[in-house]
């Protein structure tokens, strides 16, 4: 049986308009970062690379993603629970509240943030009697990339929980099982497929984000600069090879986070066709 | 173990779910909650097994023998509950769905792992699913399911068997099956068991005791037998079986409905009078009692019996009549038949709710 659209010329068609699509839009420009951080061969790229500042900027940029993935995954797998598992008034403005970062521009956040707890912030002039700067440093940054990225883990387990339902978890629960017992031995297992692929996006998204933190960073070189931002520093000084040869860090990061993903995918159809 | 149920009811917002009951469930029964969608017989066994919390009534109690489990937390009041969809641990074997109960028993009265073992194999061999034990739920058939979660719900030995819908989403033969089976089961290990069902007939063959419930209320508790022949009222009637409906007026002891006409010992007035469709018999000619005259509007043979749809100008929905084989032949009947409907017998609910007990009309030859 012949499908909707799926006549030979229509095929063709469609697939040639994809690759060309994605080859001009997707697959040049990736090829175009490699080949201008090695444009000068692979000393320069590598001096660059090793250089102190970047260095200090990839060092920053992993430790604020190593900090943000587990507040994101506990306030995730909380969010979704809450919201999935239990019926009170005010869920469906939650389940609208967990998109703001997604809806709102990461400058405007980081905006936002620099108002709230800034020097001249309404938190921030009292944490300022306390001797406690959270703008143009470390805790800034974090506290933006944690508000940009919370949604990811959420918004994947949401519908995956209201899909699978309770069941399971009541049947623990007449079987005496304590509470924690059937988060960790009934609930996580069936989550942790979503759980992971949520992981790797809120990493992927702390590790290049760059409008919110631009704003709250300072771009204080060696001390609050993230790859991204050090990457844009690079690019106005004229230096294009470093610049390209942090992109090509950040993209190679993206890389291994899509392997990542392709991965997991690939590990849960094969368990799907086993189970 | 006893249930015992005292003022017992049930809020959902602003919504009634359930209206406080009471219901004495004696140890080694097997009782079945029957009642159309809504009628609130979920949420009467699952606030029995903890699922839900029943409203603060004064005296509101729940009782497991002379326990009082009433503020009890689920895992606490010693239960099996079977789901309708069975809710299997979908990522564990057969073998740790079974033996979940045990293991996440605290550590010192947890069995050791050689006693689970044999325990488990015990119950999948109760359950005739011994071969089954490493494959995953996905990879078995309703029914099967169906009996691992019963052997999973048993393997703690509850004092207590909750089971909803549990033959629900199952086809009709392997529904049958596992009927009988769960009687047998239930007959040899003598718990007290509690299962709700939509089903009239799984409900009378199963269960010792029907409770009927609508609209959050239970409309009676009785053996099947007398349910049937003893209907506290007209709901329990019409849900136990085909219905058919003859309004009409009385006169002088005979009821009127257009042409129809039939021989009632009641008083003069308006009156509606039901009749059971195996209580009907068609004959080529009235008797003296019964004048109703009716077109065969329908023929379906279904197993044992005929089921023919009636027609007539005086009868505003058609009647059931359901005949055996042997009549179906003699009368050789066929669509379009003009014959008379004898009716062997006639209930009648009147508006009120008073208990009135179904009445045999003058005996029809």
């Amino acid at each position: 049986m012949q499908r909707i659209g799926d006549a030979p010329a229509v095929r063709r068609l469609l697939i040639s308009a994809a690759v060309v699509l994605a080859a001009l839009f997707l697959l040049l420009p990736l090829v175009a970062i490699f080949a201008q951080a090695f444009a000068r061969g692979i000393d320069v790229f590598w001096a660059n690379v090793t250089n102190h500042y970047t260095l200090a900027a990839i060092q920053l940029t992993l430790f604020i993603a190593v900090l943000t993935i587990p507040v994101c995954l506990v306030f995730g797998v909380a969010l979704a629970w809450l919201v999935t598992r239990f019926r009170f008034p005010g869920r469906r403005i939650l389940q609208t509240l967990i998109d703001i970062p997604f809806a709102v521009s990461p400058v405007v956040a980081g905006l936002v943030y620099l108002l709230l707890y800034g020097r001249n912030g309404w938190l921030g002039n009292w944490l300022d009697g306390y001797d406690i700067q959270l703008m143009f440093a470390w805790p800034g940054i974090l506290l933006v990339t944690i508000f940009v990225t919370c949604p990811f883990v959420a918004r994947e387990l949401i519908p995956l929980m209201q899909a699978q339902g309770s069941r399971e978890e009541e049947a623990a629960v007449t079987l005496g099982a304590p509470g924690w017992t059937i988060f960790r031995r009934v609930t996580l297992p069936n989550i942790r497929w979503a759980l992971l692929y949520g992981v790797i996006l809120t990493n992927a998204r702390a590790v290049g984000e760059f409008g919110a933190v631009s704003v709250v960073s300072g771009a204080i070189r060696g001390q609050t600069n993230t790859l991204p931002l050090h990457l844009e520093q690079l690019y106005q000084d004229y230096n294009t090879v470093g610049a390209f040869a942090s992109a090509s860090l950040l993209a190679l990061i993206a890389l291994l986070t899509l392997v990542a993903k392709a991965s997991l995918e690939w590990r849960a159809a094969r368990r799907e066709v086993h189970a | 173990m006893s249930i015992r149920l005292q003022n017992i009811g049930k809020h959902f917002g602003k919504t009634q779910a359930l209206e406080p009951v009471d219901l004495d469930i004696t140890e080694g029964e097997l009782v079945g909650l029957l009642g159309p969608s809504g009628s609130g017989k979920t949420t009467l066994l699952r606030i029995i097994a903890g699922l839900e919390t029943a409203d603060r009534e004064p005296g509101g109690r729940i009782l497991f023998g002379e326990r009082d489990v009433t503020h009890l937390h689920v895992r606490d009041r010693r239960i099996g509950f079977v789901f309708q969809h069975y809710a299997l641990f979908r990522h564990m074997t057969v073998f740790d769905n079974v033996a979940f109960g045990l293991t996440v028993l605290p550590r010192k009265q947890r069995p050791s792992s050689g006693e689970i073992r044999s325990r488990v194999h015990r119950l999948l061999e109760m359950v005739k699913l011994e071969h089954m034990a490493q494959r995953y739920p996905a990879q078995l058939s309703g029914g099967q399911q169906q009996r691992v979660s019963l052997a999973r719900a048993l393997a703690l030995r509850p004092d207590v068997l909750l089971l909803d819908e549990p033959f629900g989403a199952l086809d009709a033969k392997v529904r049958q099956e596992l009927r009988r089976w769960l009687r047998h089961l239930h007959d040899e290990l003598n718990f007290t068991s509690l299962f709700v069902t939509h089903d009239q007939e799984e409900a009378l063959e199963l269960s010792d005791r029907v409770v009927v419930m609508s609209n959050g209320r239970i409309e009676q508790i009785d053996t099947p037998d007398k349910l049937y022949r003893h209907p506290a009222n007209r709901f329990v009637f019409e849900f136990l079986g085909d219905v058919n409906h003859l309004e009409g007026t009385v006169r002088d002891g005979v009821l009127t409905c257009g042409d129809a006409r039939l021989a009632v010992d009641l008083a003069d007035g308006p009156e509606e009078l039901l009749l059971r469709s195996h209580e009907l018999e068609l004959a080529e000619s009235p008797s003296p009692e019964a004048q109703l005259p009716v077109t065969v509007a329908a023929i379906s043979p279904v197993g044992a019996e005929v089921r023919v749809e009636l027609e007539a100008d005086w009868l505003g929905e058609p009647w059931l009549a359901t005949v055996n084989h042997a009549n179906y032949e003699r009368l050789a009947l066929t669509r379009g038949a003009r014959l008379y409907a004898l009716p062997r017998r006639w209930h009648r609910f009147p508006a009120e709710r008073v208990k009135q007990p179904s009445r045999a009309p003058e005996p029809v030859s």
